[in-house]
């Protein structure tokens, strides 16, 4: 059995900082765990540590029923495919490929037709003599899977393997890691800071922020119950649109309404809280029939339409002051910009592609406030998601 | 086109005048080696005297007539052959581990150890020979292979060490870490992929201790006192001429010859190594 489990694991470093703080994990066997989180988080740390190129500070590491924290990299039988890939220069293709296996004793006879196997499912079959200088950057990278998969390790430890490539072959790339993982059923650990990579991959996904772990679950549970407001920020793209309510009588008042709370945050006195409405949640009035009851209708003038093709987004600000909170401006730091995502004033509606409204429209737009998501500003927590 | 040819010939030309100037010692000590006793002071103008009017084998045979007890050479030869070689590879051994540690890992009194060998490799060499004859002597290591061994690798592994450590540095850690996942142990990825990757700088650094070593005058001639151990940079100040007051200018000449040509092909064999660009564009990844 291979799974991997970590209790209480810390990384300290000599002056104090915490890279990785109490982090518990259990990763089943076969299951394609995704850590992912922006930069510094701590994610590549705790995957160091998992394959024994960090020491643990504190706590312990289980692969299968083993304890390993004090044994070597080599002993743990895992496979890591690197950022940039780690190849062998001086190797050929096919020596890259064969030195974990010579270096397990492994007899040649045996390890020429691994080799042959995995260049097949890889089509790396052409390749098998260059040596990766001569190779391009999506090969490289599958040389490197390559390099693991013919270990037939216990796990897989991938740091960041497709953010080396370009867009469109990342894409392409994504359904291959996805495909291998499955067939071979082989416990995977994944590090990305590229959330769609994380929703796509992953049976489960860990967000972690400054060295704690925030939430993990399916990225269903993700998306639609997120623990806080990080995770409901991070996760989803265009990110969910934050606004400050008032929490008073059972009911909620927002920026262009009043909708009645939801069952979880309706008892406690009068408070202010964060909410949260994803840009799905919008749409435009005329298209909407059925659901209108569940919703609230209001007014908005339109700052920009971006029409995708098979969606519209529409730009558009509330009049209320906006929302601050560490974890939002955090979000923003790392997505590079100077404003909160959605914390600002200004909210990005998802619209059919139907719609006709265009910049500039005094538009009338619908929210489904079923779909709201309320969080209490100082701690960030949810108070609607279990 | 004309234009093209002509500049051609201009700069051949150039180059050739310069290749002249800077072979020329060479080219001299050459001909000098090819003359009889008699005619190495004749000649009048400079080509009368550049080319020789005799040419003869005379010196470079009688360097090796009475074998490895009566010739003045092959016994000094053999010394500087074997010391060098011996002095280059602990050299280079030393000087891989001790860089290895240096560039990869942070250690208290690193920076007091680099700031060491610097100040021993500018240390002047001349004022230690005293001491060093007197401590030989008495550690009976005056006039044996050890005694030039150790003052050359004590002079020469600064330079290798800090050649080793930039080529070193340059060599992702990745690789390092990727070879441990593939289960190797630190000696065992330190062999396989460091030391092949950081070959051209093996060689860039086995070159100059070499050179060093074969070259070396000061120790030799301080330090040794019979064939027993003497190099031949030492051994050429003893060679004797036919009568107490001529010089053997045309052994002396021939004996530098056969001393400058293992050098040159070791450079020219090496050299091509070094400039392979063994990592060239396959690092990343």
């Amino acid at each position: 059995m291979s799974e991997i489990t970590l209790n209480g694991i810390t990384k300290r470093y000599g002056d104090g900082f915490e890279a990785v703080r109490d982090m518990d994990l259990e990763i089943e066997d076969g299951e394609f765990m995704i850590l992912v989180g922006p930069s510094g988080c701590g994610k590549s740390t705790a995957l160091r540590m998992i394959a024994g190129l960090e020491d643990i500070t504190e706590g312990e590491l289980r692969i299968g029923d083993t304890v390993v924290n004090q044994i070597a990299p080599r002993d743990r039988d895992i496979a890591m495919v690197f950022q940039n890939y780690a190849l062998y220069p001086h190797m050929s293709v096919r020596e890259n490929m064969a030195f974990p296996l010579k270096l397990a004793g492994v007899d040649q006879g045996t390890i020429d037709s691994k080799i042959a196997d995995v260049a097949k499912v890889l089509d790396l079959e052409p390749h098998l003599d260059r040596k990766p200088a001569n190779l391009s950057g999506g090969q490289r990278q599958r040389v490197a899977m390559g390099r693991a998969i013919v270990r037939d390790p216990k796990a897989f430890l991938m740091d960041e393997p497709l953010s080396n490539l370009d867009a469109k072959l990342r894409v392409q790339m994504r359904t291959e890691v996805a495909r291998l993982q499955s067939e071979l059923g082989t416990t995977t650990v994944y590090v990305t800071h590229d959330q769609t990579e994380a929703m796509t991959l992953g049976d489960r996904v860990a967000v972690m922020r400054a060295g704690v772990l925030q939430q993990v679950g399916s990225p269903a549970d993700l998306y639609g119950n997120p623990k806080n407001l990080f995770v409901a920020g991070f996760i989803g793209s265009p990110a969910m649109n934050f606004m400050p309510g008032r929490i008073a009588g059972g009911k909620v008042s927002l920026p262009f309404g009043e909708v009645s709370a939801p069952e979880s945050a309706r008892d406690g006195d009068e408070r202010q809280v964060i909410a949260g409405l994803r840009p799905e949640s919008f749409e435009d009035v005329s298209l909407v029939r059925e659901e209108r009851d569940r919703g609230v209708t209001f007014t908005a003038k339109l700052d920009l339409v971006e029409s995708m093709g098979s969606e519209k987004y529409a730009y558009f600000a509330l009049g209320s002051e906006g929302v601050h909170s560490e974890e939002l401006e955090e979000l923003a730091a790392d997505a590079g910009l100077d404003d909160v995502p959605g914390g600002g004033d200004q909210v990005v509606a998802r619209l059919d592609a139907a719609s006709g409204l265009k910049r500039g429209d005094e538009a009338e737009l619908w929210v489904d406030t079923s779909r709201l998501h309320l969080f209490d500003p100082e701690s960030g927590q949810s108070l609607t998601s279990g | 086109m004309e234009r093209g040819t002509r500049e051609y010939t201009l700069w051949s030309i150039g180059i050739l005048i310069v290749l002249f100037f800077a072979l020329m010692p060479v080219l001299w000590i050459i001909s000098l080696s090819l003359k009889t006793p008699a005619t190495i002071t004749e000649g009048t103008t400079f080509w009368d005297r550049f080319i020789p009017q005799d040419i003869t084998f005379e010196n470079y045979e009688s360097l090796f007539t009475g074998g490895l007890s009566e010739s003045p050479f092959i016994a000094p030869l053999i010394n500087s052959i074997l010391i060098a070689i011996i002095a280059t590879t602990i050299a280079i051994v030393l000087a891989a581990f001790a860089a290895y540690a240096i560039a990869r890992l942070d250690f208290p009194g690193k920076a007091l150890i680099l700031a060491g060998a610097l100040a021993i490799a500018m240390f002047p060499a001349i004022s230690t020979v005293g001491p060093l004859f007197d401590m030989w002597r008495t550690l009976g290591l005056y006039d044996t292979y050890p005694g030039l061994i150790i003052p050359y690798l004590t002079f020469s592994l600064p330079l290798a060490i800090y050649t080793l450590v930039a080529f070193f540095r340059e060599i992702p850690w990745d690789l390092e870490h990727a070879a441990q996942v593939d289960g190797a142990t630190p000696y065992q990825a330190f062999r396989k992929v460091i030391i092949p990757l950081a070959a051209p700088g093996v060689f860039t650094a086995a070159i100059l201790v070499f050179i060093f070593a074969w070259n070396d005058f000061l120790f030799a001639i301080s330090l040794t006192s019979s064939d027993a151990s003497r190099t031949v940079p030492a051994a050429l100040a003893f060679f004797t001429g036919e009568s107490q007051f001529t010089q053997p200018t045309g052994n002396i000449a021939a004996a530098a010859v056969i001393v400058t040509v293992p050098i040159i092909i070791f450079v020219l064999l090496f050299q091509r190594r070094i400039v392979s660009g063994l990592t060239a564009g396959a690092v990343k990844g």
